[in-house]
């Protein structure tokens, strides 16, 4: 075993045979233990889709994929491949099932036959985490949306997993709503999970320890937050923002200041100038 | 013509332990051809307020008037009320419904009874004004399009009612940084040509300060602050305390102004900002 928790080995899919396009397009990824990686990419640049390979609700047309070292395609490993890494959704209200927070987070270890005083303890250690515990009694429906992904992500870390992915968590949350979430999620890197984060948001994604651009079903760009946002052109082209605090770096650094292109927050920024 | 909300309160639940006032003295007139942007974090009332301009909801207290239509007085206006003022739900596109895309959009004007001829034209208008080629989109089925096509679509249904204001409740929520700027670009299409008067509701200030002539921003059900987004926008310390995002750029002038830095605070644009701060790190060095 390496210390590798994802795989990635030159998988191809498409969602039928007609199709002519493959929506991932020979990728190849690794994931290591504890890493914080967000993955962004335009609509259909195939970054959903590869998180649902990931969670073995797809599997590969072609290539592997390993959590945990299991293949994704064996279906014997199913569950365990999906306790290893849970998957939070977009949409909050579609995800959280029961009508009590603490039963929703029960939902997924006692369908794994988990103890129940085992079960409480997991229940309770999540709450925390996630900072919801005084929530617990409340129905989820009276919840904000920020608090709801809290609860799915909740749920997730009640099953034990090593890794989380989250596909576009915050999408549909206020600032404050994708505040919480972002928080929680530093908090959860800081204790060693691993986590794959979707988004379409670059102040989200800077908070990262890597940054993958996904573009046509394949991997354009890859490395820190540093250095992949210096590359203002190329982000550009592919449908999506960068970070106005870079941009604004290298348009003074065009006219002479002497000021790095990587850098990728206000602070940095605000640092240099005032020197 | 204009929508005038007069003193306005609504409370949720009177008389339950879960009472809440979600709005409280509103007062507010939308004139035509305004483009007003409406902001305020989740649970700031934001969205009472336009259930209330075009009559879903009866305020608990004041009076909405609607090109002199005062909503609510006279049941049977209720559906001319909903018709000059049209409401694009946020994530419209799950309303969508039906096989094809010019079935679903001509589903309003066919109840207006509306002849077939009139109402073909008005989808075949409303299509075009969000930017789609009527003929090579009709037959499609709605299923099969882009989320920010579903959502053009959408749109089309309510302009296909011809209303003389259209309230969009976060237009682009979900969609990506493409398919945001499509929507936008179709709304301030429709706003200059089609002379439609505009309400875009959205937490995202950076949108709204590209689009918009006045701001109003909603907090505990009140209006904290109204004015151009330039006016609104040199407060960021303010929008922050209140649980809203301010544009980046926004921050850094902030921030540098903390720091002495001798720029104006109004400003929203990188290009802005780079002149700013060029001309102060000049003065200071030659």
């Amino acid at each position: 075993m390496d210390d590798y928790i994802i795989k990635i080995e030159n998988v191809k899919f498409k969602y039928s045979k007609e199709d002519t396009d493959y929506a991932v397009d020979g990728c190849s990824l690794n994931i290591k233990k504890g890493e914080f990686t967000a993955i962004i990419g335009h609509n259909g640049s195939g970054k959903s889709t590869l998180a649902k390979l990931i969670n073995s609700i797809l599997l590969p047309t072609e290539g592997k994929i390993y959590v945990k070292g299991m293949d994704t395609a064996d279906d014997s490993k199913l569950w365990d491949i999906r306790q290893a890494a849970g998957m939070v959704f977009q949409n909050p209200d579609n995800q959280l099932v029961a009508t009590i927070v603490e039963e929703d987070i029960a939902f997924g270890p006692e369908n794994q036959g988990v103890e129940s005083s085992e079960i409480r303890r997991r229940v309770d250690d999540a709450l925390n985490a996630v900072g919801m515990y005084e929530y617990r009694k409340r129905p989820p429906h009276l919840l904000s949306g920020g608090q709801k992904q809290r609860i799915a992500i909740a749920g997730v870390l009640a099953l034990n997993s090593d890794c989380i992915i989250l596909d576009e968590p915050t999408a549909m949350l206020d600032p404050s709503g994708r505040k919480e979430v972002m928080d929680t999620l530093k908090k959860l890197d800081a204790q060693g999970k691993t986590i794959l984060l979707i988004t379409h948001y670059m102040d989200e994604a800077v908070l990262a320890d890597r940054v993958v651009i996904m573009d046509k079903g394949n991997i354009k760009l890859d490395g820190t937050p540093k250095d992949v946002f210096k590359n203002i052109e190329a982000i550009k082209k592919f449908g999506l923002d960068v970070p106005q605090v870079t941009e604004l770096a290298q348009e003074l650094a065009k006219e002479g200041l002497n000021i790095p292109p990587d850098i990728i927050n206000v602070k940095d920024l605000v640092d240099l100038l005032c020197q | 013509m204009s929508i005038k909300a007069e003193n306005i309160k609504y409370i949720y639940s009177e008389g339950t332990p879960f009472m809440t006032v979600a709005l409280d003295e509103i007062n507010l007139e939308i004139k035509e051809g305004d483009f007003l942007g409406v902001i305020g974090h989740t649970g700031s009332g934001k969205s009472t307020l336009i259930q209330l301009l075009n009559g879903l909801e009866k305020p608990s207290d004041g009076k909405i008037i609607v090109n002199d239509i005062v909503v609510g007085e006279d049941k049977k206006k209720l559906s001319k009320i909903r018709q000059t003022v049209g409401l694009v739900f946020q994530y419209p596109e799950y309303q969508l419904f039906e096989e094809t895309v010019a079935k679903d959009v001509a589903f309003g004007p066919m109840n207006l009874n509306l002849s077939e001829e009139e109402t073909e034209k008005r989808v075949k208008e409303a299509l075009e004004l969000v930017g789609f080629n009527y003929k090579s989109i009709k037959d499609e089925s709605p299923f099969d399009l882009s989320g920010g096509q579903k959502r053009r679509v959408a749109i089309a249904g309510v302009l296909a009612m011809k209303p003389d204001y259209l309230i969009l409740d976060e237009p682009t929520a979900g969609l990506d940084p493409a398919g945001r700027n499509e929507i936008f670009e179709q709304i301030k299409k429709l706003h200059k040509k089609a002379n439609v008067t505009v309400v875009l509701v959205s937490h995202s200030m950076e949108d709204i300060a590209k689009l918009v002539n006045r701001v109003i921003v909603l907090y505990k059900g009140k209006i904290h602050m109204q004015g151009t987004p330039k006016e609104i926008y040199s407060q960021s310390e303010e929008l922050k305390k209140i649980g809203l995002g301010v544009p980046q750029v926004a921050e850094i002038v902030n921030e540098l102004r903390k720091r002495g830095f001798n720029i104006r605070p109004d400003i929203l644009t990188v290009e802005e900002a780079k002149e700013e701060i060029l001309k102060e790190v000049r003065r200071n060095y030659v």
